[in-house]
């Protein structure tokens, strides 16, 4: 990371340990000047992650770009929570076309500032994990493998939350959504299925990926900071609880969000050029049950316990940290 | 200059002098030479700055332009058939957001069964998308019309397809006088948007629209339309004074003045049905012809002006509305509604089957000697229909049609013209 | 109007030699209309373009049912299509072969359609012995421009150069030269 983590362990929490930093070192948001690409007001469910995500992700490209940015939004949640007409939320310039298409609406705007010669005006494209790893795939690989000028950001709330809550390719394992339902032999969202979205993007080979959380808005920001100090095609995957979908208590978000780092099923990593390197390592392990007990979605896991499927998401969680080496093995990985 | 060139060469001319500043393109036939002249001539620095953009999909192309055009940019594709399908929500969406999008359609038949020949289903089957649409007659038309297309779109930021015949036009090797750098920017301005996206000025583009203005934002992109129906005169008009030839406009009359029967068509037929209409004119048959150039908006008054003397008038349509019949003799009829005129529907050149001058006379006399059924089907082999029909009748697993009928008439796709 | 219709076989030049022929026009200040059989043909199989010349503008769309000229750049399709068809009874065939009349099998239509002329002779031969590649179209253009005065030979020279720029422009206008002078006595009959 290219920031000094500070640990707040009084606080229990990343998020709210802004006063303790130094001023520069404080998120944007902590800030009387700050930016403001998102404003109040707009529609979205109490405790929603991706209002949040998005709104500390575009703040930060538009502290990067000194507001010359251009966003492109792909139809989901968050078009329509922020822009219904005429009470659009957006302090920025925005462009939403259809839901399959925002990378490549992206990558037409970067190519007519690329015609224009007007290279200080950044792009970023956004949209849900619908958008991102299933309708929007196609365009969204093409814009990769042309490495054009566009930061796409995919918030990950893990299924169509806009449409009632049906499955994605970003479903997690034997979770409940209303086309994978808590029914029959395998209640849920089947295990062994879905993709991963941040190393398919490595994959492409492009200069950056990173993931994010909500539950560590610092890291999200330097994170994107970072995409906006490169050029070419940048990808960062944003895991933003649902409150709604996930069945979980809006208070929560924050916490929901952390667990699914600290257990290892969402790791936080940076990689350039297909190659993983930085990682954000994990303190001390939980359990991912604790993290699944909190979400409704997951409720017929544990009544009665499905300890096969417990077994088999918490191998998950392990293998990721085996992968990614979240664990604090070596002391170089605590900075 | 004049030239003897390919259709698509000079189509790729035509969009070259108009200064574009972003394509995004895809591959499929009959519209590639198009793009391929395009992408050499952006790489050779012919056309400034313009960005080529070689992309995944006709849905990706057009995604592309949607973007680039909101940006302030001059925006050109070109694509056919499945491509122009494959783009479809795209389509709906350019025109909904009143992008002035420029694309040549090079009209194609739309499969299964997968046929690569002209009709005119594609940009049939958009023809409510919003786009303005223009046919040309021949490759001289085409180039005109692209030049008015950008014109005729970025004054009314509304987008436009430029239909001309697969294979028939863009392949067709003929004369075509291409202007110069001089003429086309003393003709087309600077593109002007009307909405962009900039920085400056914040605005959001493609915003969720409830019942309460969805149809008073319909209601202005048919308003736009009626808009087309004057500037598209005007501005043929204007392309007149400069390059000194007409082209385009909304439709174009030939020997209409007492004709009894007239003959209506969109696109390069409409060579064919001016030859036939010259034969039996020698012949005493007092016939004339109506080329339909602006399809989209669909030019009602000034046709039934055209017709209103008119005893019947023979559409010949490359396409088919399955269930009903024809698509462009609906629109005449309803053109025409209260006049005693007769509305025929032949429905001819459906997936590249040739549309011959002996066929358009006989299908003339026949109409008014004894009248025709409708829709009557130009050239349909009945033989092969009945077996086919019997053997289905006959058998339930009868197996796949289209096999079964070249199995009947004993060619392949490959050989049927 | 004279109506060319071409047989070939793809990768033979077929549609570039109904663009050659309408180029040539074009220079002799004719008009013309080159179009190709629209197919998805590849290498090898049968192909077919199509050439209008007349001296008023060309609307027809419609391909050639009835041409009065017919190139033949692949004696091997004789006898698998019908390539004569709706060939006028004065017509004239330029046919890309070495061979006689009893051997392309051909006497029993000649004898029936005594007014044809046929010119054969061995275009893609001489395109070997210039070029080192067998492509008959160039011979047969300025055969056709030679036997029937139809295309002047720097018409067809102007066309030459203006399809193959360069060194292999310049070869091509030594295919045509010889073709132009040696169809003539070519003609065969029966």
């Amino acid at each position: 990371m290219s920031y000094q983590r500070v640990k707040f362990y009084q606080t229990g929490t990343f998020t709210v340990g802004n006063r303790l930093l130094d001023e520069g070192d404080r998120t944007v948001q902590a800030r009387t000047d700050r930016s403001n690409s998102l404003n109040s007001g707009h529609r979205a469910c109490q405790g929603c992650g991706e209002a949040l995500g998005a709104r500390y992700a575009l703040d930060a490209v538009m502290r990067a770009t000194q507001n010359k940015m251009v966003a492109v939004n792909a139809t989901g949640c968050l078009e329509v929570f922020s822009s219904p007409y005429p009470e659009s939320a957006w302090q920025i310039p925005w462009l939403h076309s259809v839901f399959g298409n925002a990378p490549a609406v992206a990558s037409g705007v970067a190519a007519a500032l690329r015609a224009k010669g007007k290279t200080d005006i950044r792009v970023i494209a956004q949209g849900g994990d619908g958008a991102t790893v299933d309708i929007g795939f196609g365009c969204l690989s093409g814009m990769f493998e042309r490495n054009d000028d566009v930061l796409y950001v995919c918030y990950d709330n893990e299924a169509y939350m806009n449409t009632g809550i049906q499955r994605s390719g970003a479903t997690p394992a034997r979770a409940w959504t209303n086309t994978t339902q808590a029914v029959g032999t395998e209640p849920g969202n089947p295990m062994g299925i879905g993709k991963n979205l941040p190393c398919i993007a490595m994959a492409h080979g492009i200069p950056f990926v990173a993931t994010a959380s909500v539950a560590d808005l610092h890291d999200l920001e330097t994170k994107v900071t970072k995409a906006m100090s490169i050029r070419g095609a940048r990808y960062i995957h944003i895991h933003v609880p649902c409150p709604l979908g996930w069945k979980s208590d809006p208070a929560q978000t924050i916490k929901v969000a952390r667990l699914a780092v600290e257990s290892g099923l969402f790791p936080l990593f940076e990689a350039e050029g297909g190659v993983v390197s930085d990682r954000t390592p994990i303190r001390k392990q939980v359990p991912v049950e604790q993290y699944l007990a909190l979400q409704g979605r997951f409720k017929h896991l544990f009544n009665p316990r499905d300890e096969e499927a417990l077994a088999a998401i918490q191998a998950m969680a392990d293998r990721n940290i085996h992968l990614y080496g979240l664990l604090p093995t070596k002391p170089a990985m605590e900075t | 200059m004049k030239q003897q060139i390919e259709g698509s060469q000079a189509v790729a001319q035509a969009v070259a002098l108009c200064r574009p500043e972003v394509m995004a393109c895809y591959p499929i036939s009959p519209q590639t030479h198009i793009v391929e002249t395009l992408s050499r001539k952006v790489k050779v620095g012919e056309i400034g700055n313009c960005q080529f953009l070689n992309v995944e999909s006709e849905f990706g192309a057009l995604s592309v332009l949607i973007g680039a055009s909101a940006m302030g940019a001059r925006s050109y594709t070109a694509t056919t058939s499945q491509g122009l399908l494959f783009m479809a929500e795209a389509v709906y969406n350019a025109a909904g957001l009143g992008l002035p999008i420029v694309m040549t359609i090079a009209n194609r038949a739309i499969g299964a069964p997968i046929n690569i020949w002209n009709d005119h289903s594609d940009s049939m089957a958009m023809r409510d998308s919003g786009w303005l649409q223009l046919f040309a007659e021949d490759n001289q038309e085409a180039v005109d019309l692209h030049i008015q297309a950008f014109r005729l779109a970025e004054e009314l930021s509304c987008p436009v397809m430029v239909c001309m015949d697969g294979y028939i036009l863009t392949h067709a090797f003929e004369e075509v006088d291409l202007p110069t750098q001089e003429q086309v920017d003393d003709f087309l301005p600077p593109f002007e948007p009307v909405q962009v996206l900039d920085p400056q000025d914040p605005v959001s583009i493609g915003a969720m629209v409830g019942p309460e203005a969805f149809t008073e934002v319909r209601y202005l992109a048919h308003h736009k339309h009626l808009q087309a129906l004057e500037a598209i005169p005007r501005i043929s008009q204007t392309f007149q004074n400069i390059f000194q030839r007409s082209s385009g406009g909304l439709l174009k009359l030939y020997h209409t003045d007492k004709a009894e029967t007239l003959l209506l068509a969109l696109g390069s037929v409409n060579g064919t049905i001016k030859d036939a209409v010259d034969d039996l004119r020698t012949e005493g048959w007092p016939v004339g012809a109506i080329q339909l150039c602006s399809y989209r908006p669909f030019p009602s008054h000034a046709l039934r002006h055209a017709a209103q003397n008119a005893k019947r008038v023979i559409v010949i349509e490359k396409d088919l509305a399955v269930g009903n019949g024809g698509i462009v003799s609906s629109e005449v009829k309803l053109a025409l509604q209260g006049l005693p005129t007769i509305v025929d529907t032949v429905i001819a050149g459906l997936g590249g089957r040739a549309i011959s001058k002996a066929a358009v006379i006989d299908t003339v006399k026949a109409a008014c000697l004894e009248g025709l059924e409708e829709p009557h089907f130009l050239d349909l082999n009945w033989e092969a229909i009945n077996r086919e029909l019997t053997r289905q009748a006959e058998q339930r697993r009868s197996g796949p049609t289209p096999e079964n009928l070249l199995r009947e008439i004993g060619l392949s796709s490959g050989k049927a013209l | 109007m004279i109506e060319i219709r071409i047989h070939g076989r793809g990768g033979q030049g077929v549609v570039t030699a109904a663009e050659l022929l309408a180029a040539a026009a074009f220079h002799d200040g004719k008009v013309a209309q080159a179009f190709p059989s629209f197919g998805s043909e590849r290498t090898g199989a049968p192909v077919t373009a199509f050439c209008r010349i007349d001296t008023k503008p060309i609307r027809s769309r419609e391909p050639i049912t009835h041409p009065n000229v017919l190139f033949i750049q692949d004696s091997t399709l004789l006898h698998q299509l019908n390539v004569f068809s709706g060939l006028s009874e004065q017509g004239i065939v330029m046919m890309n072969s070495t061979r006689q009349v009893e051997e392309l099998g051909l006497k029993d239509w000649m004898v029936q359609h005594p007014e044809v002329e046929i010119y054969s002779f061995p275009a893609s031969d001489l395109a070997e012995k210039h070029l080192g590649r067998s492509i008959a179209n160039v011979g047969m253009v300025a055969g056709f421009a030679s036997v029937t005065g139809a295309l002047t030979k720097e018409a067809v020279q102007y066309a030459i150069q203006g399809k193959f720029p360069g060194k292999l422009g310049a070869l091509n206008v030594q295919v045509a030269a010889e073709a132009f002078d040696y169809v003539s006595s070519h003609k065969i009959g029966v």
